[in-house]
C-alpha cells in the first residue's frame, strides 16, 4: 500500500486517468469466450428459419446425423423433455400481457427469419456448419406481419395461437381531463408521427458461449458473453430446471453489448442442456451474417406525439401514442424498453397535461429488447422534434422555445407529471453553454448566409435538449411496473493481510472501465493508490451476488455499493485502531490511510497495520470478528436523471443529399464524474450511436420478412472517419440520490444526440417547407425529399 | 461462414503458378484474397484448389519502362498508393488505391487481384479503364496484351482465360491532371457511383458502379472533346451506362449521382 502524506492527501475521483483495462484488451492478451480452450468441446450450430413466417410440414434429420463429426441433430421435440419452463420474460408489464409460446427451437411454426429450427452438435465447427446445411426442412410459407400500422389492425396474424397480434396496452394517464383541456384550449397543436427504425446492436464481439458439465459432480460451468451473469443463472436455472448451486456462470472479456447481451439467449440453453445430455462440453459462437438475425435488435417503434401550446411557445400538455414492435417473441425485457420512456415523453419541459399509451404488438421479425438507452431515445426524439416543429410553427428560435419551456433549476427535485421526481439539474445552463460553445448566433448568420446566396451546401443547426432516467433502480419502483427482479446492487471490500484491497462487485463491465472507476473510488476513500485495489467480477462464484450492467446503473448504484462497503471497512478497521490506541472512536479520525487522533496527529496507525491486526486477530477488541472485509447490498431510493444539450450542425449537399455532420457540441450533467476521461469515452461512443441511427443504420427487411443488410459490409455501422471531433463539456449538478453524487453515463449520448442530428437535417431544408425526415437520413432518401419539395 | 473443401498450393513464381493452375481446372488463384475469400465463405465460389501467388516477389513492382509505368500483378494498394513513381507520374492511381476500404484492406489487396476480379463495383479497374491501360498475360501459351477496353467482359467475368495469370498491368504517363469522385456513405464503402476522369490532351472518364463492368462515359467524353462545358457534357454522361438497383441506390438515384459526379469531376480538371 502506498501511503501518501496525510497532509497532501490527493484526490483520485475526478481525475482523468487511463483506463486499467485498455493494455490488455489493445494489446490482444484479453480472452474472449471464443477464445478459451476447452479440450473436447463439441461445436452447436443451429439450422434457422429462411422464413419470416411459416409452417414445418417436416423436418429430416438423416442425411446430417451421418455426416462426418455429426454427434447428433436435435428439433424441438427432441429436447422439450430438457426444459422446466419457457424462453423467459421477466417483465410481465399487465396482467393480461400475451406472450406466445417460445421455447430454444421452433416447434410447428417459425415466426422470424433466423429462429432455430434444429441444433446440430459436432465435433468441428466446420463439420456441424456442413451437416447444418443437409438438415432437411419443409415449409408451408404463410403471410408474415411485417409493418406495425398493419400489425394493429390484425388483418394477419404474427402467432397463430394468439387471437391479436398486441401484446399488451399501457397507459399513463395522470390527468386526462387536463389533457382534454390543454388540446381543446391550446393556441397551437403539433401532431407528428415518427418512426424508430429497428437497429441492430452490432456489438463488437460477436455472441460466444461454452458449457463445461461436470457430470459426476452435476455442476456446469457456462461461460457466455453476457452482460448479465447473474441474472442468466437465475434464468437458466429456472428454465433447464437446474439447482442454482449446481450453475456457476462466468462472463469472460465481453466485448461490447449495448443491451444486446442483456438477455437469455435460445443459444445458452441449447449448449446447456445438450451439454447434460451429452455429458461432454457444447460451445456455440455465433457468425456475424447469423447474429444480426438471432440476436436481439432495439428500437422498431411508431410514434404519435401531439403537443399543444399557447400562443407565446409554452407547452400545455402532450399525448403520445406508441406501437412498439416486440418482433416475434418477448425476450428477457422486451415489453419493458418502452415503457422505459413512457414517463419522460415531455422531457426537459414543465408541462402539466400529459397522457402516454402503448401497443406492444408482435412481428414476424427478430424479437426487440433493450439497445443503448433504451426507451429514453425514442422518447427524447419525439419531444425534441416536436419541439422544433412547434418553433417552425410558431416562427420562434428553437432555442428560445426551448428557454421558455425548460423545468426551472429551483425547481428541483422535481415531481413530473408522469410521476417521477427529477434530482437535479440546470436545463438553462447546459443550452447556454452549448449555444455559446456552438457559436449559435454565428451560425444562425451563416445559413442566413447561404440561404440568401442559394448555396447548394445547406447549413443545418439542430438542437436537442435532454433528460433521461437511469441507474436502474429504486426495486419498489421496479415492483410498481411488475419487474420481476430488483434493482440494488452489491460490493464486498476486504482488506488483504498485505493492505492490498480486494474489491467485489455484482456489476458486470464490458466495455465501461469498471475495474479503473471503482478502483479510484475506493482509493480515494482509502487514501491509497488505485493501483493497489483490484476489482473482481463477472464470476458468480466469485461475486455471488449482482443485479449486472445495463440501464447506465453501473456506477450510480454498484459505485455506490463499492463506496458504501468502503466506509463500513473504515468503520471496521476504526474499532479495531481504537482498541489498539486504547483511544476513543470518536476521537480518532481517518486520514491519508491512517487513523489518527483528532488534535494530534503525530498519535496516528496506519490502515496496513491494521489490517494485519485484522488478519493475525491477536488483539482484536471484543465482538470484533477478524479479517477486514465489508459486504453491502444498496438499494437506490430513486433512479437518477441525466441530462444536458447537444448541437449538431450539419450541411446537407442539395445536389446528392448527402448529410455531412460538420460538428458536435454536447453539454453533458451526469453529476460528478468520477473519471472525466471515462466519461469522454462514454459520450464519444454515446453520440456516435445516435448518429448512427440519425444517419446510417436501419434493418431493412424485404416484404417477405428477409433481412436485407446481414452483414457489416451491408449495414453500415459508422465509425471514427463519420464525425467530427466533438466539442464536449459539461455542467455538474450532484445527484442527491447517491453519497457519490453521480448520474449515469453509458446511454446519455445516444439519448441525445438523433433528435440533435435530425433537426438540424430538417433545419437546413425548412425553407424549402421540409418538416420532417426519416431515419435513417441517407443520401437518397434526403435528395428524394428535396426533390418533392422543389416541385411541389 | 466456411468455405467448402479446398485445395492449396502455393507457388514460388509465375511459371509454376501456371504449371499448378493447369494440373486442376477447377483451381483459382489467390492473391490478397479479399475478394475471392468472402465469395468462397458465402459459397459462391467454390475452387476445388487455390493457387496463391501472394509469396512470389518478381509481381510486386513499379517501374518506369519509356512512356509507361509497369505495375506489378501483385502490388498492393498501400503500395500503389504510396509509389513515388505513381504519385509523380500517374496520380490518379495513387489517389484512387489511396481510397479503396480500409487500411486493412489496403495492405492486402493487389492491383491485379482487383484487375481480374472484374468487378463494375470497384474503383481501380474504372481508372485504368480511362487510362487506357494495358492488362499482360500469361498462361501456359505465352503471353499476350490485352487492352483494358477489351479486357472487362461482363459481370466478375474479364478476358483472362482459366489457366491464365495477369502478371502486370501497364499504364500511359502524361494523364497527370485528374479527378476522383467517390461517392459512398462511409469511408470504408465501396462506392455507390465513382467517377475516375484524367486529361491529357483529351478526357476519359470511367464509371465506377454504373454497370456490370467499370464502365466509360462516352457520351460525356465525346461533349467535352466537341469543345462542351462541364454541365453540358454531363448532362449526357448515364448514357450508355446501366446501373443496378441495391439498398443503396435505386437506378435512377445512381444515374443522377453519375450526372453530378461527372460535372463535379470535370470542373474540378479545370
Ligand atoms: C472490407 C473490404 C472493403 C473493400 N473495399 C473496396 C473498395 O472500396 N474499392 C475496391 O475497389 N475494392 C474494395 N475491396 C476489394 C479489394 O480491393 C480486393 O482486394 C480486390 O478487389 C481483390 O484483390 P485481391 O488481391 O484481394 O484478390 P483476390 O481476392 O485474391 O482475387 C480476386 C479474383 O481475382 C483472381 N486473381 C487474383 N490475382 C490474379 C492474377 N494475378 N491473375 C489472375 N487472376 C487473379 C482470383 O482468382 C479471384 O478470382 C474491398 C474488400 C474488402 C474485404
Amino acid at each position: 500500500m502506498t501511503m501518501t502524506d496525510p497532509t497532501q492527501q490527493e484526490h483520485i475521483i475526478g481525475k482523468r486517468r487511463v483506463r486499467r483495462e485498455d493494455p490488455k484488451l489493445l494489446s490482444g492478451e484479453n480472452r474472449f469466450a471464443d477464445d478459451l480452450v476447452v479440450p473436447g468441446a463439441l461445436h452447436l450450430v443451429l439450422v434457422r428459419s429462411p422464413h419470416a413466417h411459416a409452417r414445418i410440414r417436416r423436418i429430416d434429420v438423416g442425411a446430417a446425423q451421418s455426416m462426418p463429426g455429426v454427434v447428433g441433430v436435435y428439433t424441438a421435440q427432441d429436447l422439450q423433455a430438457e426444459w422446466a419452463g419457457p424462453m423467459p420474460c421477466a417483465w410481465p408489464v399487465t396482467p393480461d400481457m400475451k406472450s406466445p409460446t417460445h421455447y430454444p427451437l421452433a416447434g410447428e411454426f417459425v415466426h422470424y427469419a433466423g429462429e432455430g429450427v434444429a441444433a446440430v452438435v459436432a465435433r468441428s465447427q466446420v463439420e456441424a456448419v456442413d451437416a447444418a446445411g443437409a438438415v432437411i426442412v419443409e415449409y408451408e410459407e404463410l403471410a408474415p406481419v411485417l409493418d406495425l400500422e398493419d400489425a394493429v389492425r390484425d388483418a394477419a396474424l404474427a402467432h397463430e395461437e394468439l387471437e391479436s397480434n398486441a401484446s399488451f396496452v399501457w397507459t399513463l394517464e395522470p390527468n386526462s381531463e387536463a389533457v382534454d383541456a390543454a388540446f381543446r384550449d391550446a393556441a397551437v397543436t403539433i401532431s407528428e408521427r415518427y418512426v424508430q427504425q429497428r437497429l441492430i446492436p452490432a456489438a463488437m464481439e460477436p455472441r460466444a458461449m461454452v458449457v463445461v458439465p461436470s457430470p459426476m459432480g452435476g455442476d456446469f460451468t457456462v461461460y457466455s458473453s453476457t452482460q448479465i451473469p447473474h441474472v442468466l443463472r437465475v434464468m437458466l436455472a429456472l428454465t433447464a430446471g437446474i439447482p442454482e448451486t449446481k450453475l456457476r456462470v462466468v462472463a469472460p472479456s465481453v466485448g461490447g453489448g449495448f443491451g444486446s447481451k442483456l438477455d437469455v439467449y435460445a443459444e445458452e440453453l441449447l449448449c446447456l442442456a445438450l451439454a447434460r445430455r451429452l455429458r461432454q462440453p457444447v460451445r456455440f459462437t455465433e457468425e456475424r451474417g447469423e447474429g444480426t438475425m438471432a440476436t436481439i435488435h432495439g428500437r422498431g417503434q411508431v410514434q404519435y406525439m401531439e403537443l399543444a401550446a399557447d400562443a407565446d411557445g409554452k407547452v400545455r400538455g402532450i399525448r403520445v401514442k406508441l406501437l412498439a414492435d416486440m418482433g416475434a417473441y418477448l425476450q428477457l425485457v422486451t415489453p419493458g424498453v418502452p415503457l422505459l420512456g413512457a414517463f419522460l415523453y415531455h422531457g426537459v419541459y414543465d408541462v402539466g397535461a400529459y397522457s402516454f399509451t402503448c401497443t406492444g404488438l408482435f412481428t414476424n421479425k427478430t424479437p426487440t429488447d433493450a439497445y443503448r438507452g433504451a426507451g429514453r431515445p425514442e422518447a427524447t426524439y419525439a419531444i425534441e422534434r416536436a419541439m422544433d416543429s412547434l418553433a417552425r410553427k410558431l416562427e420562434m428560435d428553437p432555442a428560445e422555445l426551448r428557454r421558455r419551456n425548460f423545468i426551472a433549476a429551483e425547481k428541483f427535485p422535481y415531481e413530473s407529471v408522469a410521476g417521477l421526481v427529477f434530482d437535479s439539474g440546470s436545463y438553462q445552463e447546459n443550452l447556454t453553454k452549448a449555444l455559446d460553445a456552438a457559436d449559435y448566433g454565428q451560425l444562425r448568420a451563416e445559413q442566413q448566409q447561404r440561404r440568401a446566396a442559394g448555396s447548394p451546401r445547406r447549413l443545418g443547426i439542430g438542437v436537442s435538449c435532454y433528460v433521461e432516467m437511469c441507474g436502474l433502480a429504486p426495486s419498489r419502483v421496479l415492483a410498481s411496473l411488475n419487474y420481476g427482479a430488483g434493482g440494488w446492487e452489491a460490493a464486498t471490500v476486504r482488506i488483504l493481510p498485505t493492505s492490498k484491497v480486494q474489491v467485489v462487485t455484482g456489476t458486470a463491465p464490458h466495455g465501461q472501465g469498471h475495474e479503473t472507476s471503482w478502483s479510484m473510488i475506493v482509493a480515494d476513500k482509502l487514501g491509497i493508490s488505485p493501483d493497489d485495489v483490484e476489482v473482481l467480477h463477472s464470476d458468480t462464484s466469485i461475486a455471488p451476488y449482482g443485479m449486472d450492467t445495463y440501464g447506465s446503473r453501473s456506477l450510480s448504484v454498484g459505485g455506490t455499493a463499492v463506496y458504501l462497503a468502503t466506509e463500513r471497512v473504515i468503520e471496521k478497521a476504526m474499532k479495531i485502531a481504537a482498541h489498539q490506541m486504547e483511544v476513543a472512536e470518536e476521537d480518532l479520525e481517518y486520514v491519508g490511510a491512517a487513523f489518527r487522533v483528532k488534535g494530534s496527529p503525530e498519535q496516528q496507525l496506519p490502515l496496513a497495520a491494521i489490517a494485519f491486526e485484522a488478519f493475525t486477530a491477536h488483539n482484536l477488541p471484543d465482538g470484533v470478528e477478524p479479517n477486514l472485509e465489508a459486504s453491502i447490498s444498496w438499494d437506490p431510493p430513486n433512479f437518477t436523471f441525466p441530462n444536458g444539450t447537444h448541437i449538431a450542425v450539419v450541411e446537407v449537399d442539395e445536389e446528392t443529399g448527402r448529410v455531412e455532420l460538420v460538428r458536435y457540441i454536447a453539454v453533458d450533467d451526469c453529476g460528478n464524474q468520477i473519471n472525466p476521461l471515462i466519461v469522454e469515452g462514454q459520450i464519444h461512443g454515446g453520440i456516435t450511436q445516435g448518429v448512427a441511427q440519425a444517419l446510417y443504420e436501419e434493418a431493412l427487411y424485404d416484404g417477405s420478412g428477409q433481412l436485407l443488410n446481414a452483414s457489416l459490409a451491408d449495414y453500415l455501422v459508422p465509425s471514427a472517419c463519420e464525425v467530427p471531433s466533438f466539442e464536449l463539456a459539461s455542467t455538474v449538478t450532484p445527484s442527491p440520490t447517491n453519497p457519490l453524487g453521480v448520474k449515469g453515463v453509458g446511454e446519455a449520448g445516444t439519448i441525445g444526440s438523433a433528435p440533435a442530428v435530425i433537426n438540424a437535417v430538417v433545419d437546413a431544408l425548412s425553407d424549402l417547407g421540409i418538416t420532417n425526415c426519416p431515419m435513417p437520413a441517407t443520401p437518397e432518401r434526403v435528395y428524394q425529399l428535396i426533390q418533392q419539395a422543389k416541385s411541389e | 461462414m466456411y468455405p467448402s473443401v479446398f485445395d492449396y498450393a502455393r507457388a514460388t513464381t509465375v511459371a509454376e503458378a501456371i504449371t499448378m493452375l493447369a494440373d486442376d481446372e477447377d483451381s483459382k488463384v489467390l492473391a490478397g484474397g479479399h475478394s475471392l475469400l468472402p465469395l468462397m465463405k458465402l459459397r459462391l465460389a467454390t475452387p476445388s484448389k487455390l493457387v496463391d501467388i501472394g509469396r512470389i516477389a518478381e509481381l510486386s513492382y513499379v517501374r518506369k519502362d519509356g512512356d509507361q509505368i509497369a505495375i506489378g500483378a501483385l502490388t498492393r494498394h498501400r503500395d500503389v498508393e504510396t509509389s513515388e513513381l505513381l504519385v509523380r507520374e500517374v496520380p490518379v492511381l495513387a489517389r484512387v488505391a489511396g481510397q479503396i476500404g480500409d487500411p486493412s484492406v489496403r495492405h492486402v489487396g493487389t492491383i491485379g487481384g482487383s484487375t481480374a476480379h472484374g468487378d463494375g463495383a470497384a474503383d481501380l479497374p474504372a481508372a485504368l479503364l480511362a487510362l487506357g491501360a494495358t492488362m499482360v498475360a500469361e498462361g501456359p501459351s505465352g503471353r499476350r496484351t490485352i487492352a483494358a477496353a477489351d479486357f472487362f467482359k461482363g459481370f466478375l467475368e474479364t478476358a483472362l482465360a482459366p489457366d491464365e495469370i495477369l502478371t502486370e498491368i501497364r499504364v500511359p504517363t502524361g494523364f497527370t491532371k485528374f479527378a476522383f469522385q467517390k461517392f459512398n456513405r462511409r469511408a470504408q464503402d465501396w462506392a455507390i457511383v465513382g467517377v475516375v476522369a484524367v486529361r491529357n490532351e483529351r478526357t476519359n472518364i470511367g464509371f465506377i458502379n454504373m454497370g456490370a463492368t467499370p464502365l466509360r462515359a462516352t457520351a460525356a467524353e465525346e461533349r467535352v472533346a466537341a469543345g462542351a462545358n462541364p454541365e453540358e457534357a454531363a448532362a449526357v454522361a448515364d448514357e450508355g451506362t446501366s446501373p443496378s438497383a441495391d439498398i443503396n441506390a435505386s437506378v435512377d438515384y445512381r444515374r443522377h449521382l453519375a450526372r453530378v459526379l461527372v460535372r463535379r469531376a470535370l470542373v474540378e480538371l479545370g
